[in-house]
């Protein structure tokens, strides 16, 4: 369970002596790579969770460049996130077979059953909604990916039974 | 005691309760009680039947012994009245083996030829030494120790490869142009960002044959002279990029990458960087901005990578695919991989078959196959039986290709010449209930959105074709809109700087082209023809199909529906929104479109 105060300070890792060790540690083993910014940013985005503005400037600092051009980086990229998104993500794929197949259904079942919309995150911080292209999984459409798993061939009546292990906050099952 | 005919066994597995196993038992008694068959059919619980990971929540059925699969509340009233009342076998909820691999790839279907494929599913993709057993590095060797960088780039010339990125450029003529920059140091890269939506071959041949990736680029290096490489991967795809770290690591300990490759005196690396999800960085001098760690927008060209590509250095960009046939011609020859295909395009391609058609998944064929062949042979024909209406290929700069040309012989050329494009190999077969101009819309979102807003047509152009599809779509259409349509895709594919803005406008140009009259009636007559656009349907129940079972009721999610149990129901058009779920979830198609 994370708790309300641990999300707040959750929101500025730089003040957690042990996720700045984590900060420290992806800039100081990429920042010679040829092109290293992308690669911290990728690190940062799976390890952190999120880009927040005082890590961009945090960034820029270590790296000696301007803040400008890792906010202009940060911001061209969709997989990169300024704000934390919930403990749990449900992506619904709009790549073309699986916006035929359903897709659209699924996200107004999502609605109704979380009161949120695509790109929001439920009031306790629990489970963000998001679009997401095709995900390479186009045979088994339409997908839903959540956290890290796909889950293929989703129907509206079947998608509470998606959710249920993360409204319980049960662990989802990674499969590899 | 009572005499049971049937005995159900439900699982309350935890896995299983955590999916609403208990919900599904509940629902069943009710039915059961309410179908008057409590007393026949006896319910108990059990324990774990199958994984309830892909199974769950799921039920025997003695004494028939079907084991249902996935079940959800919903399916109960059918599921009751079907196989206790009926005694029919609901074959749709009954398990079935799920194997992602199968279902993706499976056994070589009518009239493929798998080259590329030829190792996914059949080798372990993280031991080099399955690679190796199927004759793997055996082409590197060769090209190591038997041929000159120029007889390489000779073989691969007269094979007659095409990059399989999309624009078809023949392989061997860039790797001479990189050949030739005199640069001492040169870059390789392999495109992986596989973005169209609908293409998925990069991804699987990165995940189940990462060593033909790696070998091809190794050779490609050595034919170039490069010393170090890149393989840039889509951010979406997790796997492939653990995979392909995997296989450089060994590769690096058995002395194939590295310095001083097999005691050749040739010295190269490789490294896997990630995207971040842009689509237009899969255009080359996008991806290698990226690479550099910039933002991903396009540059003019010349220079041509080959001249002035990473780091300001000369550089080799190809697909996944084309490094991957590459040590497949070294080995057999360029003769052998030339007598595949047509005049124009030799060998074989890999599609991503996905859409309306009876097989999705990936297949490999032959250039110069037509594409009925591929719907109705490899594909197994449309699904349902329902009328065939277009097949999309290409991607978002692709087209759609209606019946007329079905007969067309698959190459580079021919697609080009009815107004598509080869692209990577997403090919999406739609039945006679896609909506085209839906289609269409769909697409101009797509390309809206990833347009990088460097261009002022693509940026702004595709946004005002995105409004207009989206009025006629909602039945605001006005006379006027289709020639305005042509003239803005006219004018965004002959000014804009990159691949993307001068194709975005193909999947509006082709609809229009051949479904002209699909437009027409959203337009003049404000109907959707394919019953798809929201704003131009109704649903409604069709009473005396209606069981009153109660399910769509329950999943509509603005509570249109209305009626009492085993009464036949009603939907409020005023409060539906069209969102279809309900005609989804029905089990007696008892919902129709009007
Ligand atoms: C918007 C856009 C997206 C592209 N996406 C890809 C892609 O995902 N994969 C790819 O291999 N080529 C893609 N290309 C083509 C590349 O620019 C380039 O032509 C290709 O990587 C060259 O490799 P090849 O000669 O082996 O085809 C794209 C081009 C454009 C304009
Ligand atoms: S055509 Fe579009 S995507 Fe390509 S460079 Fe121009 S604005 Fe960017
Ligand atoms: S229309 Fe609704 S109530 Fe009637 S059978 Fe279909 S799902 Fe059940
Ligand atoms: S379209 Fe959804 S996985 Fe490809």
């Amino acid at each position: 369970m994370v708790t309300a105060t641990e999300s707040v300070t959750a929101s500025n890792p730089l003040a957690i002596s042990e996720k700045k060790q984590i900060i420290d540690q992806i800039i100081e083993q990429n920042e010679h790579l040829p092109g290293g910014l992308m690669v911290i940013l990728n690190e940062l985005q799976s390890q952190i969770g999120f880009i927040s503005e005082p890590m961009q400037q945090y960034v820029a600092q270590k790296l000696r460049i301007p803040v400008s051009i890792v906010h202009g980086v940060v911001s061209f990229y969709s997989f990169f996130t300024t704000s934390p998104r919930g403990k749990h993500t449900v992506k619904f794929c709009m790549g073309t077979a699986c916006y035929v197949g359903g897709t659209p259904q699924l996200i107004e079942k999502a609605k109704q059953l979380l009161g949120i919309e695509a790109g929001q995150t439920t009031p306790d911080g629990n489970i963000t909604l998001e679009l997401c292209r095709c995900v390479g999984a186009c045979s088994q459409a339409p997908v839903v990916v959540v956290d890290e798993e796909i889950i293929g061939r989703v129907r509206p009546n079947k998608f509470p039974q998606v959710l249920r292990p993360l409204q319980e906050d049960g662990k989802v099952e990674k499969s590899s | 005691m009572a005499f049971y005919r049937s005995h159900v066994l439900v699982s309350v597995d935890p896995g299983c309760l955590a999916k609403g196993a208990l919900e599904v038992i509940d629902a069943l008694h009710d039915e059961l009680v309410a179908q008057g068959l409590v007393d026949e059919v006896q319910v108990l619980e059990t324990s774990r039947i199958g994984d309830p990971v892909q199974y769950g929540p799921d039920m025997m059925v003695y004494p028939e012994g079907v084991h249902y699969a996935n079940l959800s509340v919903d399916d109960i009233p059918y599921l009751v009245e079907e196989h206790f009342l009926k005694g029919r076998i609901v074959e749709k909820f009954r398990a079935k083996e799920i194997t992602v691999a199968d279902e993706e790839l499976g056994a070589p279907k009518p009239k493929e030829v798998r080259i590329v494929l030829r190792n996914c599913g059949k080798i372990d993709p993280n031991n080099i030494e399955d690679y190796i057993a199927e004759g793997g590095y055996m082409a590197l060797a060769k090209a190591l120790s038997e041929m000159t960088p120029e007889e390489v780039i000779d073989t691969v010339l007269r094979s007659g490869l095409a990059g399989r990125g999309g624009a078809g450029f023949p392989t061997g003529k860039k790797w001479q142009f990189a050949r030739n920059s005199s640069d001492p140091v040169k870059y390789i890269i392999c495109n992986a960002d596989e973005g169209d939506p609908g293409a998925f071959m990069n991804r699987r041949v990165l995940e189940s044959d990462p060593h033909s990736v790696i070998e091809g680029m190794i050779i490609a290096a050595y034919a170039i002279g490069a010393q170090q490489g890149y393989i840039y991967c889509r951010a979406e795809y997790p796997l492939a990029v653990k995979t392909l770290n995997i296989g450089i690591q060994q590769a690096r300990e058995f002395g194939l990458l590295g310095e001083n490759i097999l005691g050749s005196g040739f010295s190269f690396d490789l490294e896997v960087r990630q995207g971040a999800g842009a689509f237009v960085c899969g255009e080359e001098t996008a991806l290698m901005a990226s690479i550099e760690g910039r933002r991903g927008e396009p540059r003019p060209r010349p220079p041509f990578p080959a001249v002035k590509g990473l780091f300001g250095k000369p550089t080799n960009i190809n697909n996944v695919e084309t490094y991957a046939v590459v040590p497949q011609i070294i080995v057999n020859g360029a003769e052998w991989y030339a007598s595949m295909g047509t005049e124009n395009s030799k060998g074989t391609k890999t599609f991503a078959l996905a859409g309306d058609v009876k097989h999705t998944g990936l297949i490999e064929v032959p250039f110069g196959i037509t594409l009925r062949e591929i719907v109705y042979d490899v594909g197994g024909g449309i699904k349902d039986d329902k009328k065939f209406k277009a097949i999309q290929t290409g991607g978002p700069m692709g087209g759609c290709i209606p019946e007329q040309y079905l007969d067309l012989p698959v190459d580079y050329k021919s697609l080009a010449s009815v107004g598509s494009i080869m692209g990577s190999g997403g090919m999406i077969v739609m039945d006679e209930e896609t909506c085209m101009v839906d289609i269409a819309r769909f697409f101009m979102e797509f390309t809206q959105d990833e347009s990088c807003g460097k261009c002022v047509p693509c940026r702004v152009g595709t946004r005002r074709i995105l409004e207009i599809l989206t009025r006629i779509c909602e039945g605001k259409g006005r006379d006027g809109d289709i020639e305005t349509l042509e003239e803005l895709c006219r004018e965004i594919s002959s000014t804009s700087l990159c691949g993307l803005g001068q194709g975005a406008p193909n999947p509006v140009a082709s609809t229009l082209k051949y479904f002209r009259h699909e437009y027409e009636a959203h337009i003049y007559e404000k109907r959707c023809p394919a019953k798809v656009c929201r704003a131009l349907i109704t649903y409604e129940i069709i009473a005396g199909v209606c069981t009153g079972c109660t399910v769509c009721a329950r999943n509509c999610p603005v509570n249109a529906i209305s009626g009492e149990r085993r009464q036949t129901h009603h939907i409020d058009p005023d409060i539906c929104i069209r969102c279809g779920i309900c005609m989804q979830v029905c089990n007696f198609n008892a919902i129709r479109i009007n």
